[in-house]
């Protein structure tokens, strides 16, 4: 398992220099280790988290946005309407809840689309695996700054480790 | 039918009072007819005009301020996309960027479908915002308290919130002329440095 300061330097290693999200228990060590950096802008929506994120990018900032799956589709059109149209790229880091039908209820449907969603709208996605993280973040970072839209890093449950012990 | 209908500037009137006394402040402007009448009034390519993502003006503005502490940013903004997006005055709120004003043109509908009604006439997004943590507030119905308002929180420490009531007049403006791509890119260069 990955630790979060770990991930959270190796991504500022790369160039994310603007955070900004929606909590979920996968993603709650790397939110804990970026608010203790100080780098993390808290958002209430999903939609305004990629807004926020979007003037950030225009401001000169590399920006990145995490969620948990179920906010792509709160914020689908803002990615279809505001990134994808007006070519601006962005990290997504997307928790994967309901990848198995042990998750809550309310993210089977979800956790079962999320990946057909993503391509149906034309955004690129990558599985984060432990062995290959480095290669994950770049080449999302690469396919989003080449393309000028946003992709998605996809992190599945127990692959960064949740809260600091 | 609103009591003030009578003595209201329109949109446009109050687009245009706004942008005299603006220079090269960054500004982001909500989708629908306010995008399109700013770009008649004047197309500076501080402006970003948005054409979807309703209710994310004041989101991205936000980025833009939070990035750039030393510009004054500017969000022009609707009272349907205020409704759509209000927890963004929260996080306004919460963040307190000083260097952040959000105007809001009130006509109470949705003009760009067809002017259903919102509900900005039983909410006073002003007292939302208030509330939310906006410093300065303030609900103008004329020219000159519009001018009056807008150059004091031009001098101020925001977050500042200026409620415009204006009435349902359309100007009558075509679709921003620009690609969205090169909104983007004229943006960035803008307000770069």
């Amino acid at each position: 398992m990955i630790d979060s300061d770990v991930f959270v330097q190796s991504m500022q290693g790369l160039g994310v220099n603007f955070f900004t999200g929606v909590p979920d228990s996968i993603l709650g060590g790397i939110i804990a280790e970026l608010m203790i950096r100080g780098v993390y802008v808290p958002a209430v929506r999903e939609d305004e988290a990629i807004g926020i994120a979007a003037g950030a990018y225009m401001a000169g900032r590399v920006p990145a946005v995490l969620m948990q799956n179920s906010g792509l589709g709160t914020c689908l059109n803002t990615l279809t309407s505001l990134n994808l149209i007006y070519r601006q790229p962005c990290l997504l880091m997307v928790s994967w809840r309901g990848q198995d039908r042990s998750d809550a209820p309310e993210h089977r449907v979800m956790g079962e689309a999320m990946l057909q969603l993503l391509d149906t709208v034309r955004i690129p996605h990558r599985i984060l695996t432990e062995k290959t993280a480095i290669e994950d973040v770049r080449w999302v970072m690469d396919t989003s700054t080449k393309m000028q839209i946003p992709v998605v890093l996809i992190l599945a449950k127990g692959v960064v480790r949740g809260l600091h012990p | 039918m609103r009591p003030e209908e009578g003595t209201l500037i329109s949109r446009a009137q109050a687009i245009a009072t706004l942008l005299e006394l603006l220079t090269d402040q960054p500004v982001v402007i909500c989708n629908g007819f306010p995008s399109r009448e700013v770009h008649k009034i004047a197309d500076r390519p501080t402006h970003f005009y948005m054409v979807g993502s309703m209710g994310n003006a004041a989101a991205i503005a936000l980025g833009v301020a939070l990035v750039k502490p030393n510009k004054q940013v500017v969000t022009f903004d609707g009272d349907g996309n205020v409704l759509m997006g209000m927890g963004t005055l929260a996080t306004v709120g919460a963040l307190r960027p000083k260097n952040f004003i959000h105007v809001v043109f009130d006509n109470e509908v949705y003009g760009t479908t067809g002017n259903q009604p919102t509900i900005s006439n039983v909410v006073p997004l002003d007292k939302v915002a208030k509330s939310a943590g906006y410093l300065n507030v303030e609900r103008v119905l004329d020219r000159d308290d519009l001018v009056y308002e807008f150059k004091d929180m031009l001098k101020k420490d925001g977050p500042s919130f200026l409620l415009i009531k204006v009435n349902e007049f359309v100007e009558d403006a075509g679709r921003v002329v620009h690609e969205p791509p090169v909104i983007t890119r004229r943006f960035m260069k803008a307000i770069e440095g």
